[in-house]
């Protein structure tokens, strides 16, 4: 580190880890340094009083989500960082090109599966993994989606380990939330710690919902200029709901549930207090199982019977697409690196993290005998659930693990323990390294456009790598530099 | 500029709701205040219980467990958010609403509601102590009013602030018809002198928990009588809590709903409320006097209960433009109408 990191914070020390301040950049110029000072000046007091005031912001402002569990809601905000994540010029371009890369071969994965299945049949993913999936969606079989485009939103989780490289930790491809925070985020920052930023370009964050808009009115059924756009939510009580109201703002379009919503003649209809008027695009936020009880789960009340007639009928288009849920699933997530090649011709930008598949006799011995030193993970959950971090598990904890394992092997993966990327993290006890990801966001209509930066999740405990929302974590405000830095800086 | 008729039925409800819920706290503070004033040694309990005759409220009052004393009116109305018609229950329904209705809201006003609950969610039972009520009403009623304000100058007006104009005018009708009941559940002295005062004294509050008391006065002879305060709560076109003014109001928003968004199903509920305005003129105020005035205040609820219902048939049920063979006849006098659909483009060039 050097001498302005030492003397702002002595006590300071991310240890083996790579760390997205102090660890020297090139292209970074004098950002990290200026950062430093500016939060030394305003002093550790000060800052603990703004930030506490950010957060009560936060509750008044109502940007919460709710958290469930043993049958109790409650709303919550995310915890919020005022220090923020900076990435570089060059840092930003990889990923940009790395996210484009990612969701183009996903969007030709499926694309094949539901269509011809080449991949399959020229042996690069078993045909199990693939048609056997629970999220693989017969319905979907040979019906061609407008620009060959299934993912229209996505979210892909990027790491970073010690020696400084990134790494993709998932995909999602199905209805990835995340991305008001990013926005919120910045208006936070702007508001309570304008002197933070004060001179520095970064890239701006503001063009999502105009971006997601237009990339809904690309896919609207024949080619209408002004289609009726709609987002769909399950409604107040789902844990994202902030975000859906967020997003249908950001566009300009109305935010409704499946009771809002009819079909008739296998065309889509909200009901407006001048009656029925016809809707064009869907952007759902709701799982494939509860979008329409005809086709999928009867006792679903938030969807909106007949709705995949509709849809099949072409008069109606729904963002993301039905079935992407086979592409993010963690199993087919380790054929990722294969699917890229296979369809792009080209390595991926960014690799995934070494991955043992424990449907495979061999994934499942390996992991087995390294349960200790492994991470594993369901590969049907989400939210950070059902994971077992060895190197910290206790013996029952081991053991509890083994018996999930022996007990169904195909729902299991397991990678090893990356050390995740530290940042300096304002904590009661002062500025303390602290482990984050990343999940950047990509919208695609016709073409692809990822959002400036994305999503920092960071694990507010102390020594903690779990990031998720639902299990304690907060979230950064992600700076991308718009100025290239030359090597010489500062 | 595009006058396109996508607000949703559910929307239209949820800000004709929120409006409602709100106004109900801000009445019920006014109520509670008034309440508090027309306490009489020896009466507490009495004058508290008027609250819970007005609101219909006897049986839940017994079923949560209270008993009819001082204390426990006020911890039922402010603190029990189990009781659906307390403090605590309306904001949390008006809150519900601003949360279904945030893409329609303006941020500040989201804020203000998401604050105001939070406040009422902290009332103790301390508030509830001497000289703290009234502190606690007048916060109350600050609440609402800068929920009032901000929505004035913030919420934008397309035809969902028509219904949230129109619940709330409806609300505070009925919660005016509430405010001269309570006058009549409270003991007064036998009679003379003693009774008059007493009389007077409970009127002035009455006017001033509706708000109208300085207009009243200007307005009014100075020697008034109990008639006068009726028909001023019931009648004036320009006392803002009046029912009178309340109907106009409601009747000039379907109006415009109909003539600037060619939203022509308002028949019913224009026919509501021309009923309800007979009504409130047919008789003179002496003859209702004579013949209860609790009952004709119950008439007059039930028929802002018939207006609400019709507005709701019109524009927030699940209802679809209806084929010849179903339609009813009022319908089909509507469709003849000059505000039928056709009517729409006109009225809009």
């Amino acid at each position: 580190m050097n001498e302005i990191f030492s003397t702002a914070w002595p006590d300071y020390d991310p240890g083996r880890y790579f760390c997205e301040l102090t660890r020297h950049r090139a292209d970074a110029g004098p950002v990290p340094e200026w950062l430093a000072e500016r939060l030394t000046r305003i002093g550790l007091p000060a800052l603990q009083a703004r930030a506490a005031l950010a957060e009560t912001e936060l509750i008044d402002l109502g940007i919460t989500f709710t958290v469930y569990s043993d049958a109790t809601a409650i709303d919550r905000i995310l915890p919020f960082d005022c220090i923020p994540r900076i990435l570089t010029h060059d840092e930003w371009d990889l990923l940009e090109r790395a996210c484009i890369q990612r969701v183009t071969a996903l969007n030709l994965f499926l694309g094949d599966i539901y269509g011809p299945g080449n991949i399959v049949k020229d042996g690069i993913i078993p045909a199990e993994l693939v048609y056997g999936n629970a999220n693989y969606r017969p319905e979907m079989k040979d019906f061609p989606v407008p620009h060959g485009t299934y993912v229209h939103v996505c979210g892909i989780d990027i790491i970073r380990d010690e020696f400084g490289d990134f790494r993709v930790l998932e995909d999602n491809a199905r209805t990835p939330s995340g991305v008001s925070y990013v926005i919120e985020n910045r208006h936070l920052m702007l508001r309570t710690f304008p002197d933070l930023m004060a001179g520095i370009r970064l890239r701006p964050v503001d063009d999502y919902g105009r971006r997601l808009r237009a990339a809904m009115t690309e896919i609207a059924p024949g080619g209408l200029d002004d289609p009726q756009v709609v987002l769909l939510s399950p409604g107040i009580y789902n844990s994202a709901y902030f975000e859906h109201v967020f997003l249908a703002r950001e566009m300009g379009v109305p935010l409704v549930q499946g009771q809002d919503l009819i079909v008739e003649n296998d065309r889509v209809y909200m009901r407006t207090i001048n009656g029925l008027r016809p809707v064009h695009t869907i952007y759902r936020r709701l799982n494939d199982d509860f979008l329409d009880p005809a086709v999928f789960r009867p006792e679903s009340m938030l969807g909106v019977r007949g709705l995949i007639g509709a849809w099949k009928a072409g008069n109606v288009a729904i963002a993301n697409a039905v079935g992407t849920g086979v592409a993010d699933d963690k199993a087919v997530y380790a054929y990722m690196p294969r699917i890229i090649k296979y369809f792009l011709g080209e390595e991926p930008l960014i690799q995934n993290v070494q991955t043992n598949i424990c449907r495979e006799a061999e994934g499942l011995q390996y992991t087995l005998d390294n349960l200790d030193k492994l991470v594993t993970k369901p590969v049907g959950e989400s939210g950070g659930y059902g994971i077992t971090i060895g190197p910290r598990a206790s013996k029952e904890e081991l053991a509890t693990a083994r018996a999930s394992l022996l007990a169904d092997p195909d729902n299991w993966i397991s990678q090893p323990l990356i050390g995740l990327s530290v940042a300096p993290t304002l904590g009661e006890d002062g500025i303390g390294p602290r482990h984050l990801d990343l999940r950047p966001f990509i919208v695609t209509g016709k073409d692809s456009w990822v959002l400036p930066g994305g999503l920092t999740r960071v694990a507010m405990k102390r020594g903690s790598l779990i990031v998720n929302s639902s299990q304690g974590g907060g979230s950064k405000d992600t700076w991308v530099l718009a100025d290239r830095f030359a090597e010489t800086a500062p | 500029m595009r006058f396109d008729n996508t607000l949703l039925a559910r929307d239209a409800e949820g800000l004709f709701w929120m409006a409602r819920y709100l106004e109900r706290v801000e009445n019920l503070a006014r109520l509670i205040d008034v309440a508090q004033s027309f306490e009489s040694p020896g009466h507490e309990a009495e004058a508290w219980f008027g609250l819970i005759r007005i609101n219909a409220d006897e049986k839940n009052f017994a079923k949560r467990g209270f008993s009819p004393d001082a204390d426990h009116v006020k911890r039922f109305y402010l603190l029990d958010g189990g009781n659906p018609s307390s403090v605590p229950a309306n904001i949390e329904g008006a809150r519900t609403n601003a949360r279904t209705l945030r893409p329609l809201m303006s941020t500040e006003m989201w804020r203000q509601i998401n604050v105001f609950h939070r406040f009422i969610s902290h009332i103790t039972p301390e508030d509830l102590e001497g000289d703290s009520l009234s502190r606690l009403c007048t916060a109350l009623k600050d609440g609402v009013q800068a929920h009032t304000g901000i929505t004035e100058g913030t919420l934008y007006r397309d035809q969902g602030w028509y219904f949230y104009q129109m619940g709330r005018v409806i609300e505070r009708a009925d919660q005016t018809t509430r405010m001269l009941d309570i006058k009549y559940t409270t003991i007064l002295p036998r009679d003379g002198e003693a009774k008059r005062v007493a009389e007077l004294t409970q009127w002035n509050a009455v006017l001033r928990g509706a708000a109208a008391y300085h207009a009243f006065k200007r307005n009014m002879r100075a020697n008034f009588l109990a008639e006068d305060v009726v028909e001023f709560l019931l009648r004036d076109p320009s006392s803002p809590r009046s029912v009178m003014l309340c109907v106009r109001r409601v009747e000039a928003y379907l109006d415009d709903l109909r003539r600037i968004y060619g939203l022509s199903r308002s028949h019913e509920a224009l026919e509501a409320a021309e009923l309800l305005r007979e009504i409130l003129t047919e008789k003179p105020i002496s003859h209702i006097l004579a013949t209860g005035l609790h009952d004709y205040l119950d008439v007059v609820q039930i028929h802002l209960q018939l207006l609400a219902g019709a507005i709701g048939r019109a524009f927030f049920r699940d209802w679809r433009p209806e084929k010849p063979s179903q339609s009813q006849g009022q319908s089909q006098g509507e469709s003849q109408g000059p505000g039928a659909a056709g009517g729409k483009t006109e009225a809009l060039a």
